[in-house]
């Protein structure tokens, strides 16, 4: 394999592009639930909003903050994925990203919904940039679990 | 300080004596420009760890019998080398601890609890790194004392006026880095230390990032402590020291109970060992302190004339290439400064420049440094940070500045 296809692996064009022109990089107001995510190991800060309706869809999620790309492009893609899924659809999907960020998902051979996100599959290799790429998703997790203060780190 | 052989400075030859330094990284040879973070070792100090575990293997202070007997001796003999070495005035207050963070937590704890009370105001500068920050607040907390902060300038300088300033009758403790290791900033330590002497306020070195770069005399500077670990001084990890005035170290009382550190022990009273040992409680990092003793033979061997003259050509030579990358900004431009570069590029975060390097096996450093504070000082979440050792040639730096470039292009 060529040099440039093992660093882009992690710096695909979809990643550089949701990193340059991020998706739902806003504040919703009055949302129904946010938290803030934090990993004190690099100082990626970002704050999660979501608006869930009565039947427990999501109407809208966005998220604001400042992180390198692979947190930028991993949140914006996290926005785009879970907008219009139920809460327990968001938890699941949550946890099939987790595993695929620490290598114990595979996407061609185990079953999953994660779709474009599984673009992140090989970052099990970067041990120090999986938290980046989880920030944003531990961040929704804990909102929708009403813990509105995630850190990386505990 | 004691005479010894440097020998001539012949860069090819000392690169062959780390082995680290010829090892691959994702099918690059490794450019190792993170030495503040820790510095690799010399194949004298993998010796010496070696020949400690396979032919002395023996815990110290404790046994009659050959093996034990040999290796105190060699853990002593490792204590009189870095007396000599920072030119202390005896060899007991050389004291062992588990690096910088050990070392500055002994202090905060068994100095600082004992002499310090509600009000006392304990001075530290902006530049510090997380350790010499934590242990004081962790001491204010429990005594309500309190941590007066002295301002660095845009160029990442401490404001020596300020500095002076903030010291007044309440100030009864300063602690302060000498080499700052997100900046590279060399502090005036000596005029620090003779002002704070002038008020009678004792003063902490912590030179984790000098130790390795540049002559160490406790006895010149006249600090009352001083904090160094041993993998920064190309030693092992795992071992460091704490240097402090005898009268001081004999004034304060243990920092933690155990063996060795004791005299006698009834259930009534325990009587503490006399210096260094009083503050060594439990079996030390033997292995590491021989180490360290090697190290510091080794260091010596190259010569502190001959690091700075190095380093110094490597800091003109990196600060000039990187500054003629567009975009690209450096953090921390003091005057007086050591070989650490640290910056930010627009439109690229540190991480992702990081990890881009690495691919083509230039290893930096990248995050807030373990001082946050100083990050928010200078508006940064994090930085990428290049520490240049004597072991470091231009042809690296060039390949950091390629690496770079190559970083750029995938973000454009
Ligand atoms: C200036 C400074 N102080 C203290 C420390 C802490 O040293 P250690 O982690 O070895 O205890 C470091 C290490 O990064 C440092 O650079």
């Amino acid at each position: 394999m060529s040099e440039s296809t093992s660093k882009h692996e992690l710096y695909q064009q979809v990643i550089l592009e949701h990193n340059k022109k991020p998706r739902n990089f806003k504040k919703i107001d009055n949302p129904t639930h946010f938290a803030e995510g934090y990993n004190p190991l690099c100082g990626d800060h970002l704050m999660v909003y979501l608006s869930v309706d009565d039947k427990g869809i999501i109407q809208e999620i966005s998220f604001e903050g400042s992180g390198c790309a692979i947190s930028k492009a991993s949140a914006s893609m996290m926005t785009v994925s879970l907008k219009g899924k139920t809460l327990d659809e968001a938890r699941k999907l949550f946890e099939q990203f987790h595993k695929l960020v620490i290598g114990k998902l595979h996407p061609e051979k185990d079953a999953h919904t994660l779709g474009k996100l599984s673009i992140f599959s090989g970052i099990w290799q970067y041990p120090a940039r999986v938290k980046c790429a989880i920030l944003s998703w531990h961040a929704m997790n804990g909102a929708i679990n009403k813990v509105q203060n995630v850190s990386t780190e505990n | 300080m004691q005479n010894m052989k440097t020998r001539p400075f012949d860069l090819n030859a000392i690169r062959k004596d780390f082995p680290t330094l010829s090892v691959s990284v994702r099918g690059k040879p490794l450019v190792y420009l993170d030495n503040a973070a820790t510095t690799l070792k010399p194949k004298s100090v993998i010796r010496a760890l070696n020949r400690y575990y396979k032919d002395e293997c023996s815990n110290v202070h404790r046994g009659v019998h050959y093996l034990s007997e040999k290796a105190t001796a060699e853990y002593e003999r490792a204590r009189e080398k870095i007396s000599h070495f920072i030119n202390a005035r005896l060899s007991s207050e050389i004291i062992f601890t588990r690096g910088t963070t050990d070392a500055i937590n002994i202090v905060a704890q068994s100095y600082g609890r004992t002499f310090l009370k509600a009000g006392d105001e304990i001075l530290i500068s902006h530049m510090e790194h997380h350790s010499n920050i934590v242990p004081w607040q962790i001491l204010c907390e429990e005594k309500g004392c309190v941590l007066k902060v002295a301002p660095v300038n845009d160029a990442g300088e401490l404001i020596l006026d300020e500095f002076k300033k903030l010291v007044n009758p309440k100030t009864r403790f300063i602690s302060i880095v000498y080499v700052s290791n997100s900046l590279g900033t060399i502090n005036p330590i000596k005029e620090i230390i003779d002002f704070a002497h002038a008020h009678k306020i004792p003063v902490l070195v912590d030179a984790a990032q000098a130790v390795g770069h540049r002559a160490i005399d406790v006895r010149g500077l006249d600090c009352d402590f001083l904090a160094f670990s041993g993998h920064k001084l190309f030693g092992p990890t795992g071992v460091g020291v704490l240097y402090g005035k005898e009268d001081l170290l004999n004034a304060m009382p243990p920092a933690q109970g155990g063996g060795d550190m004791i005299a006698t022990v009834t259930f009534e009273k325990t009587t503490y060992n006399v210096l260094p040992y009083k503050f060594e409680a439990g079996t030390p990092p033997i292995a590491g302190v021989i180490g360290l003793g090697a190290a510091v033979d080794y260091v010596r061997s190259i010569g502190f004339e001959n690091i700075g003259t190095h380093e110094k050509e490597l800091l003109e030579y990196g600060t000039r290439a990187l500054k003629a990358i567009p975009g690209l900004r450096l953090i921390g431009t003091a005057q007086h400064k050591a070989s650490i570069l640290s910056f930010v590029l627009d439109k690229i975060h540190p991480h992702d420049l990081g990890t881009l390097v690495d691919e083509q096996g230039v290893a930096i450093r990248t995050g807030h440094h373990c001082t946050m504070p100083l990050m928010a000082r200078f508006n940064v979440p994090a930085t990428a940070r290049a520490s240049l050792a004597f072991y470091n040639t231009k042809k690296e730096i060039d390949s950091l500045v390629a690496a770079i470039y190559k970083a750029k292009k995938v973000f454009t």
